[in-house]
C-alpha cells in the first residue's frame, strides 16, 4: 500500500438540504495507486460529483478519513486544503475554467502565483507546460482566440504545471466532438504513459474505455471496480 | 508581484467597462478635485497676500506706527471705531522721539497721503495718491526708479518741490514724453518731476501706478496731513527678528511716552504686513476648516460607490473566485485581489481628482485675479486618501469573495 495516492476509507458525505438529509456518499472505501488511470463512472445522483470535490480537496467528508499522498486532508482547515490543491492536484474542467481575460500564459502560470514563485520560475515552468501540450505557439493568445480543444490543453497545461500528485478531470471531453475528444485522450494517454496518475469522472463508456481501471458509483456506494486484465500487470 | 497583478487586474476592469468606471470614480474624483482646488487657492491666495498685497502694502520687514489699524478686514464694532478716533494722532514729536532714542538699527520714514487731481497742460488726472515721505520711502517700498532718480535727503528735509510720480501717471499726462525735467502742478503748486517709478502692476484688479512721492514737508503737505501730526511712521529693519526687537523698542518706548500705565491698552498701533494678513488668515483658516467636511462627503459617498461596484464585481466573477480556489488560492489571496482592485479603482478616481482639481485651480487664477498654486502636500494627501477610501470600501466585498465556497462558485455562470 506505500504506493498509494489516494485512499478512502469509509468516506460519508451527506448534505442538509432544509432539514432533510442527503446522502451523497453511502460510505466509500477506495484506494487508488501511484500511476494508476482511473475512470469514475455512474449515472447521475450516483454520487460522481461529490466524490471528485471530495478526492480534488474542494470539499470534506462527513465522516471517514481521506488520505492523499500519506497525509489526511479529511479534517484540514480552508486554507491547508487551498494549499494541497495547490500542490497535489491539477483539475480539468469540463468547461475548461480558463480566466477569460487572461493569455494562455497568464493562465498557466496561475498556479505558480499561489504557489509563490517568483515571475520569472512561474514563466518558464509554464512555457514548459504548454509546450507538452503541443500549444507552444499559442502562449499570448485569449482563451475566445483558441479552439474548444486548445482549450481544453491550456487547461491541461495549468493542470500539470505544479507538478501535482494527481490529474483529476471532470468530464474532460464533455464539451468537445469526437475528433476534439480522441485528442484530449491521446494526451491524457501520452502522460500517463510518463508516470502521471489520472483520475477521470465520465459518464461515457467510450472515453472511460481509455482508463486501465473504471469504478462504477451508484447510490453513494461503489458497484463495480474493474481493472483491465491488460494493462494491469503494471 | 502578486501586488502588480492585483492592479493590473483592475486597471483593465476599468477600461473595460469605461462608462461604470466613470461612475464609480466619480465621488472619490469630486471629493479629490475639492482638496486640490481649495487648498490650491487658499495656498495661492496665501502666497499672494504675504508677497503682494501685504508686502506692497507695508513693505518687507517694516512696521507703521499708526493711530489704529489702516487695513481691516471684516467689520469694526461702532464701539471700536469710536476708540480708535479717540486715540491722539503720531506727531512730529512722536516721529523725532523714536528716532533719537531708537536702538536697533533701523530705516524711518514719516508718511501722510491724500487722494488729489494733478494737471499738466491741458490735460488732468484725478483721484491720484499724493504721498508725502521721506527719502528712505523708496528704500522701503522696494520703488525701483525707471527714470530720473529719487529726491534726496537734502530735498526731503527742505522740502523741495520735486515729485517723483507713479507709472500710470507718466503714461497718461505726458504720453510719448519723457516726464523728467516736466513740471505737473499737484493741487495747484507747482512741482518739478525728477524721477518715475517702474511699473507696479495691479493687486485684484486695482492698479499700484496712480501715485506720486513728494518730500513729506514740500508745500502740500498742509493738504495732505493735519497740522504738526501724520498718518504713520514707517521703521524698516534689515530682516523679520530685528524688525520685532524694534517693535517691542517702539511699544515699550511710545508707553513710556504716552504715560500708559501696564494695564491699560496701547492707543497706538503697530501695523505689520503680518498684522494685514489677519483678517485674510481667519478666512483662510476657516475654509481649511470646512474643507474637510467637504472633501469627507464626497469621499464616503464615493467609497460606498466603489462597494456596491466591487459587491457587483463579485457577484459577476463569482466562477473567476471559484477558479482561484480550485488552483490554490486561499482566502487571503482572493482578499487581498479585491482590496487592491478596489484601492486601486480608488486611486485612478483620486489621480483624476488632482488633474480635475489642478485644471479648475489654474481655471480660477487665469479668469479671475486670485491666483493659485498646488501645495505638494496635497497632492499626497490626495493619493492616501484615495487608497485608503479603495481599501475600506474593498474590505466587505472582499471578505464576501474570500468566504465563497469554491463547489458552488465554479458551478456558477
Amino acid at each position: 500500500m506505500s504506493d498509494a495516492v489516494i485512499q478512502f476509507r469509509g468516506i460519508r458525505r451527506e448534505y442538509d438540504m432544509g432539514g432533510e438529509v442527503v446522502r451523497a456518499l453511502a460510505g466509500v472505501t477506495l484506494t487508488i495507486r501511484r500511476n494508476e488511470y482511473v475512470a469514475i463512472m455512474g449515472p447521475s445522483g450516483s454520487g460522481k460529483s461529490t466524490l471528485m470535490n471530495l478526492i480534488g480537496c474542494l470539499d470534506t467528508p462527513t465522516e471517514g478519513e481521506y488520505w492523499l499522498n500519506g497525509q489526511e486532508v479529511s479534517r484540514m482547515t480552508d486554507d491547508a486544503l487551498a494549499r494541497v490543491r495547490n500542490k497535489e492536484i491539477g483539475f480539468v474542467f469540463q468547461t475548461f475554467n480558463l480566466l477569460p481575460r487572461a493569455t494562455a500564459l497568464q493562465n498557466v502560470e496561475l498556479p505558480l502565483v499561489y504557489a509563490g514563485l517568483s515571475s520569472r520560475l512561474r514563466r518558464r515552468s509554464a512555457e514548459d507546460a504548454l509546450n507538452r501540450v503541443g500549444l507552444a505557439d499559442r502562449m499570448y493568445h485569449r482563451p475566445n482566440e483558441l479552439s474548444g480543444g486548445q482549450r481544453q490543453r491550456v487547461a491541461i497545461a495549468r493542470a500539470l504545471v505544479n507538478r501535482p500528485s494527481i490529474l483529476l478531470a471532470d468530464e474532460p471531453t464533455g464539451n468537445l466532438d469526437s475528433a476534439t475528444s480522441e485528442e484530449i485522450m491521446r494526451v491524457f494517454g501520452h502522460l500517463h504513459a510518463q508516470g502521471q496518475t489520472i483520475v477521470m469522472v465520465t459518464h461515457e463508456a467510450d472515453i472511460a474505455a481509455h482508463a486501465d481501471r473504471v469504478v462504477l458509483l451508484r447510490d453513494g456506494l461503489v458497484e463495480s471496480d474493474t481493472t483491465r486484465e491488460t494493462n494491469a500487470a503494471a | 508581484m502578486r501586488l502588480l497583478e492585483a492592479v493590473r487586474i483592475a486597471l483593465q476592469m476599468i477600461w473595460a467597462q469605461k462608462l461604470k468606471s466613470f461612475f464609480s470614480l466619480v465621488g472619490v474624483t469630486i471629493g479629490v478635485t475639492f482638496l486640490i482646488a481649495v487648498v490650491s487657492i487658499v495656498q495661492g491666495m496665501n502666497v499672494y497676500m504675504e508677497d503682494q498685497f501685504a508686502n506692497r502694502l507695508v513693505g518687507l520687514n517694516t512696521f507703521q506706527l499708526r493711530r489704529f489699524p489702516g487695513i481691516n478686514m471684516g467689520d469694526i464694532s461702532e464701539e471700536t471705531w469710536r476708540e480708535w478716533l479717540r486715540r491722539p494722532r503720531i506727531t512730529y514729536d512722536d516721529a523725532d522721539y523714536v528716532e533719537e532714542r531708537v536702538k536697533t538699527t533701523v530705516v524711518l520714514s514719516r508718511y501722510c497721503q491724500e487722494r488729489m487731481t494733478i494737471s499738466y497742460g491741458g490735460k488732468q488726472a484725478k483721484d491720484i495718491e499724493v504721498q508725502g515721505a521721506d527719502a528712505a520711502f523708496f528704500q522701503i517700498k522696494n520703488y525701483e526708479i525707471a527714470a530720473g532718480r529719487p529726491f534726496s535727503p537734502q530735498e526731503a528735509r527742505v522740502g523741495a518741490p520735486v515729485v517723483v510720480i507713479g507709472d500710470l501717471l507718466a503714461e497718461k499726462l505726458y504720453e510719448g514724453l519723457d516726464p523728467v525735467g516736466k513740471t505737473a502742478l499737484i493741487g495747484g503748486l507747482p512741482y518739478r518731476i525728477i524721477g518715475v517709478v517702474a511699473k507696479q502692476g495691479t493687486i485684484f484688479g486695482i492698479s499700484l501706478d496712480k501715485f506720486v512721492v513728494v518730500p513729506f514737508n514740500a508745500p502740500t503737505r498742509r493738504k495732505i496731513c493735519m497740522y504738526n501730526t501724520m498718518d504713520e511712521l514707517y521703521v524698516q529693519a534689515a530682516s523679520s527678528p530685528v524688525m520685532l526687537t524694534a517693535m517691542d523698542e517702539v511699544e515699550s518706548m511710545m508707553r513710556s511716552r504716552r504715560q500708559l500705565k501696564p494695564t491699560e491698552e496701547s492707543n497706538f498701533y503697530l501695523q505689520t504686513a503680518e498684522g494685514a494678513l489677519e483678517g485674510w488668515q481667519r478666512i483662510s483658516r476657516i475654509l481649511f476648516m470646512a474643507l474637510p467636511g467637504l472633501v469627507a462627503i464626497s469621499l464616503v459617498v464615493g467609497g460606498i460607490v466603489i462597494m456596491n461596484i466591487m459587491l457587483m464585481a463579485v457577484a459577476e466573477r463569482t466562477r473567476e473566485i471559484g477558479i482561484r480556489k480550485a488552483l490554490g488560492a486561499k482566502r487571503r489571496d482572493i482578499l487581498a485581489q479585491f482590496i487592491v482592485e478596489s484601492a486601486t479603482i480608488s486611486t485612478v478616481g483620486a489621480i483624476f481628482g488632482i488633474g480635475l482639481g489642478i485644471g479648475l485651480a489654474f481655471t480660477v487664477k487665469a479668469l479671475t485675479p486670485f491666483p493659485a498654486a498646488v501645495a505638494p502636500w496635497s497632492l499626497g494627501v490626495a493619493v492616501a486618501l484615495g487608497i485608503s477610501v479603495g481599501m475600506s470600501a474593498g474590505i466587505y466585498p472582499a471578505s464576501r469573495a474570500s468566504k465563497l465556497d469554491p463547489i458552488v462558485a465554479l458551478r456558477s455562470e
